[in-house]
Order: C-alpha cells, then sequence, then structure tokens
C-alpha cells in the first residue's frame, strides 16, 4: 500500500512546487516589469523636461542643420587641380604664425602637464589610504585634490587671467591645477595597489616614511604613473587649444578670432592642422605606453 | 647568515664590473632623455615668461580674489541660477542621447567584425579619431555662430563631439563580443540581420549604457563651461559675473557646480554599478 501512496503523494508536492514557482515567476516579472516602466517614465519625464527647457524644437533642428552645414560647406577652400600650389598657400597664408602657436599650445599642455604631475606626485602619498601617516592628512589631501579636478579647467583659467593677466602663463596655471587633481587621484590608486611586501621590506630593515615611499611605492608605481602621465599629456594639448578662447595664449586664441570674424577658411585651415598635431601626440604617445607596457614585461614585473 | 660588508660589494665589482653597473650605452641614453626633457621644460617656462616675481605679484592678487569671493552669496538671482543649471543638465542630457543614437549605427559599421572590408573601417576609424581631436568649447563656438546663442547651440556641440568617441567605444564593444552566440543564432537558422540582432545586441547594450552614462556624467561638466562662448547655460551666469567682478555671485556659482557634478556623479555611479550586476539578465 505504501508503494501505491508514495508516488500520489509526491506528485501533488511536485504540482504545489510547480504552482509556486509559477507564482513566483510571475510575481517576479511583474515586479521586473512595474521596474521598467518606472524607468521608462523617468526617462521620458527628463527627456521632455530637458527638450522644453534647452529651446530644443524639431523646426529649429530643422532650420539649424542646413545653415550649420552651409557654414561647415563654407570653410571648405575652393582648390582646383591647376592652380594647386597657389591655392594651398592662399588657404595657408598664416602658417609660420600658426605653427609658432600651435607650438605655444604643445609647449603649454607640456608644462602644465609636468607642473601638475610634480603636485600630484607630492600630493598623492598624503591621498592613499596604505601610505597616509594620519588621516588628517588623508582627508585635507583628497579634498584638495577633489577640488581641483571639479571645477573646471576653464573657469580657473578665467580667473588666473584676471590674477596673472592674458597670456600662456595664465594657461600653464589653469592646466596644471587640474591636472593636479586628477593625476593625483590615479596616483593615489596606484599606490593603494602596491605590494604590501616590498613596503614591510624597506619598514624591516628600518627605513623611515620618507625611504618607504623612495624605495617600496615609487618604484612599483612608476611605469602606471608614466603611462597615466602620457595620456594626461594628449588631453591637455587637446584642452590647451580651448583655454586660447578666454585669453590664456595658445592656438585657441587665433580660432576664436577667425570664428568670430567669419574668415571661413582659416577655421577649416586652422582645425585641421590641431587635428593633425593632436593625432600625431596620440599616436607617438600610444607608441612609448606600449612600448613601455611591454618593457615592464619583458623585466618580469 | 653572513653580512655583507663594503669590501664585499668592492670585491665583487672588480671581479665583474658589467653586474654591477649599467651598461655604458644605457645610461648615456637615459641621461640624453633627461636632458632633453630639462631643456624642453626649460624652453616652455622661459616661453610662457614665467618668473617668481610674477608668480608672487599674481599670489598676492589672487588672494585679494578670494577675498572678494567670501562669502559666496547669490544676491537676488538665486532661482536665475538654479534655472541655469537645469539648462546646463539639459543640454547635457539631450546632447548625450543624440550622439548615443546617431553613434549606433556607425559603431556597428565601424566594427572589423561586422564589416570585414579592412580599408572602409580603417578610414571610418580614422575620421573617428581626428573628430576627437577638436575640444568642446570649439564646437560650440562654431554652433553659436551657425544657429545662434542659446542652449541649442551647446546641445548641438556636445552631440557632435561626443558622436565620434561614442562611435569609437560602440566600435570596440561590439568588436569585443562573444563569437559562441553569434555561431548559436547562424546555427539556429537565423539570418546575419538576426545574428546582429540576437547575437550581438544583447551583449554589448549595457556596456554601451554604461559608457553612454558614463558620458552623460562628463558632458555635465563640460557643459557647465559651454557658456562661456554664448551656449546657454550655468556657465553664460558664472562668466558674466566674472565680466562685471562680481565675485560673490561667480563663488556662489562655482559651489553650485561642484555640488551639480558631485551629485550627477554620485547617481550614474550606482546606475551603473546596477547595469553592470544586472549584466547576465539583461
Amino acid at each position: 500500500m505504501t508503494t501505491l501512496d508514495q508516488p500520489q503523494r509526491s506528485s501533488t508536492t511536485r504540482h504545489d512546487r510547480l504552482t509556486s514557482f509559477e507564482a513566483r515567476y510571475q510575481h517576479a516579472k511583474r515586479v521586473r516589469h512595474a521596474w521598467t516602466m518606472l524607468y521608462g517614465v523617468l526617462f521620458l519625464a527628463a527627456l521632455v523636461a530637458s527638450v522644453s527647457v534647452s529651446d530644443f524644437n524639431l523646426s529649429g533642428l530643422m532650420q539649424g542643420l542646413p545653415k550649420a552645414w552651409t557654414y561647415i560647406a563654407g570653410t571648405i577652400p575652393s582648390l582646383s587641380l591647376e592652380t594647386l600650389g597657389a591655392d594651398l598657400g592662399e588657404w595657408y597664408w598664416g602658417l609660420r604664425f600658426w605653427l609658432r602657436l600651435l607650438v605655444e599650445t604643445i609647449l603649454m599642455g607640456f608644462v602644465g602637464t609636468v607642473l601638475g604631475g610634480v603636485l600630484a606626485l607630492s600630493l598623492c602619498f598624503f591621498a592613499s589610504r596604505n601610505l597616509t601617516p594620519n588621516n588628517g592628512f588623508y582627508f585635507v589631501s583628497r579634498r584638495v585634490l577633489e577640488f581641483c579636478r571639479t571645477v573646471p579647467e576653464l573657469v580657473f583659467a578665467l580667473i588666473f587671467v584676471f590674477a596673472f593677466g592674458l597670456g600662456p602663463f595664465a594657461g600653464v596655471l589653469a592646466i596644471a591645477v587640474h591636472t593636479a587633481g586628477s593625476l593625483g587621484k590615479l596616483f593615489a590608486e596606484v599606490n593603494e595597489n602596491v605590494d604590501p611586501r616590498s613596503i614591510e621590506g624597506v619598514r624591516a630593515a628600518g627605513g623611515n616614511w620618507p625611504m618607504v615611499m623612495r624605495l617600496a611605492v615609487v618604484p612599483q608605481a612608476l611605469p602606471n604613473y608614466a603611462s597615466y602621465l602620457l595620456l594626461r599629456f594628449e588631453i591637455n594639448v587637446r584642452g590647451a587649444s580651448a583655454l586660447g578662447i578666454v585669453g590664456a595664449g595658445g592656438i585657441g586664441q587665433e580660432l576664436y578670432v577667425a570664428i568670430r570674424q567669419f574668415e571661413y577658411t582659416d577655421i577649416s585651415a586652422i582645425m585641421l592642422l590641431l587635428i593633425a598635431v593632436v593625432s600625431i601626440i596620440d599616436i607617438a604617445c600610444e607608441t612609448v605606453r606600449h612600448r613601455m607596457i611591454g618593457q615592464d614585461l619583458i623585466s618580469g614585473h | 647568515m653572513q653580512t655583507v660588508t663594503q669590501a664585499d660589494i668592492a670585491r665583487l665589482k672588480s671581479i665583474n664590473p658589467a653586474l654591477l653597473r649599467r651598461p655604458w650605452g644605457q645610461s648615456a641614453r637615459d641621461w640624453g632623455l633627461w636632458l632633453v626633457f630639462a631643456a624642453v621644460l626649460a624652453f616652455g617656462l622661459w616661453w610662457i615668461d614665467a618668473s617668481p616675481l610674477r608668480v608672487f605679484d599674481g599670489l598676492s592678487k589672487l588672494g585679494m580674489l578670494v577675498r572678494l569671493m567670501l562669502p559666496p552669496w547669490p544676491g537676488e538671482s538665486f532661482f536665475d541660477f538654479c534655472y541655469a543649471i537645469l539648462e546646463t543638465l539639459a543640454m547635457a542630457f539631450l546632447g548625450t542621447l543624440i550622439a548615443a543614437v546617431i553613434a549606433l549605427p556607425l559603431g556597428f559599421l565601424g566594427a572589423k567584425n561586422i564589416v570585414p572590408n579592412w580599408l572602409f573601417h580603417f578610414s571610418l576609424r580614422r575620421v573617428f579619431d581626428g573628430f576627437r581631436g577638436i575640444d568642446g568649447l570649439v564646437w560650440a563656438l562654431i554652433f553659436v555662430s551657425a544657429v545662434g546663442m542659446g542652449p541649442f547651440a551647446g546641445v548641438l556641440a556636445i552631440a557632435v563631439g561626443d558622436v565620434m568617441v561614442f562611435g569609437k567605444l560602440f566600435a570596440e564593444a561590439i568588436e569585443n563580443v562573444d563569437r559562441k552566440s553569434v555561431d548559436g543564432v547562424r546555427a539556429a537558422g537565423g539570418s546575419d540581420t538576426h545574428a546582429v540582432r540576437l547575437g550581438v545586441f544583447p551583449q554589448v547594450l549595457p556596456v554601451m549604457i554604461s559608457h553612454v552614462l558614463y558620458f552623460f556624467e562628463s558632458n555635465v561638466r563640460s557643459a557647465t563651461i559651454l557658456g562661456i562662448v554664448g551656449a546657454g547655460g550655468i556657465g553664460l551666469q558664472l562668466s558674466d559675473r566674472i565680466r562685471i567682478n562680481n565675485w560673490h555671485e561667480a563663488a556662489f556659482i562655482i559651489l553650485m557646480i561642484l555640488v551639480t557634478v558631485a551629485v550627477i556623479d554620485a547617481i550614474s555611479m550606482r546606475i551603473r554599478a546596477r547595469i553592470i550586476n544586472d549584466k547576465p539578465s539583461a
């Protein structure tokens, strides 16, 4: 008799289990649908609000796009094959002057990155949880770095132009402050990931705090520092080209004048130069970074 | 254990000098590189006319500015500032969204595994790279001249500036998909469109959303300054206040920007974390 009862009972529990599973599944599905609906409604609300706040309308877009297109088309110079040399010469009439400004832009990026990097390096040890000598230093340096990277570079540039006068000096300082903020955070993250064994080693051999930083932390973190520094240099050259707009030197100033005075072909000429320089720097930095990482692998780190 | 003395080191050095000294060529190259670095730095400092006197002079002026900024106070225009912040957020939101929608097909076109033509995706990638070199502020300037002042120019500037970056990131995400699910769809008799829709898309969608959110965050940061060239938002208010030397209000605006950016960062970090955790079911 037990042999007859057993399958009967187990089949009911199986049935129960199935229905309860079904119920739970339906419930989970409903909850998920409700969340999706909620997110959808939120998204739509944000979309409608932003469309109304930003004066964005389709007729504006329809009118604006052809205008923008004629604007862009207007910047393309008329080049013909027969008089190519003369045409190019006319298009790039200010080449020597522009190249000088481009050099200025690259130099601004370079000096700003170096100064910012030095600042970041001097703060990053205090801003790493595992290395900081006391919590007060940690808190203060973290907040300083946060402030430096959250205030936009251009706002620093506006203020520095006021304090230090027009020209690349104000731009370099703005770049340096912003770079210090963002690199300091990245450096601190690198520091937090160093192998603690070498720190203990230097401590055990009687090293004081600066020695631990110099002999245990920096050698491990150096390739990463360098990689971030190169990445930042790329970004800063790009950023330096915009700083000129507020009077902080570099090619941006000339570009600003060209756009303001509707000197169409000058705009495209300067932009192409900028794109070329930025691409060259990108490629060069990437090659160097890859080589550094490669060497690092070979030497067994 | 035996302690190593200076004499031991000296003895080892004399036996095998190459062990304890770097090759001459290598150290010469390093010194050369450092010299070049120092020379460029010195040249740069000379070019920008950096002198301790100038730094000192500027710092005292900066101190004066800070005194003028304290206390940060919005005056009567607090609600204007709030509306301007909303405008900035709206610019970033719409600009990012438009860029993402346009970049979606571009990303598929730029991915090696979707379009196998080498020349095509190579040239498309170079176009992506080239446009990346132009700062958002320059785009804003151009659109202000093309469509007039106001936040609409800012939206277009953000959208155009980001389309190329998204195109590149999306293409990379698509190139990194797992081949197996594509093969699965193919094996079940799916067409090319099915393979993309069912095999590729569900895999790349969370990655794309995460990128888009990240860029929304960074666009909020950059939209705060677009107004400086006339593209609306809080930057316009800020540059106006600096121009008329109203430093109390300028300082208040800077604080508002800091708070807004921090709030947006926190929110989008949460959402991104959720999306990445949800990944298998999404």
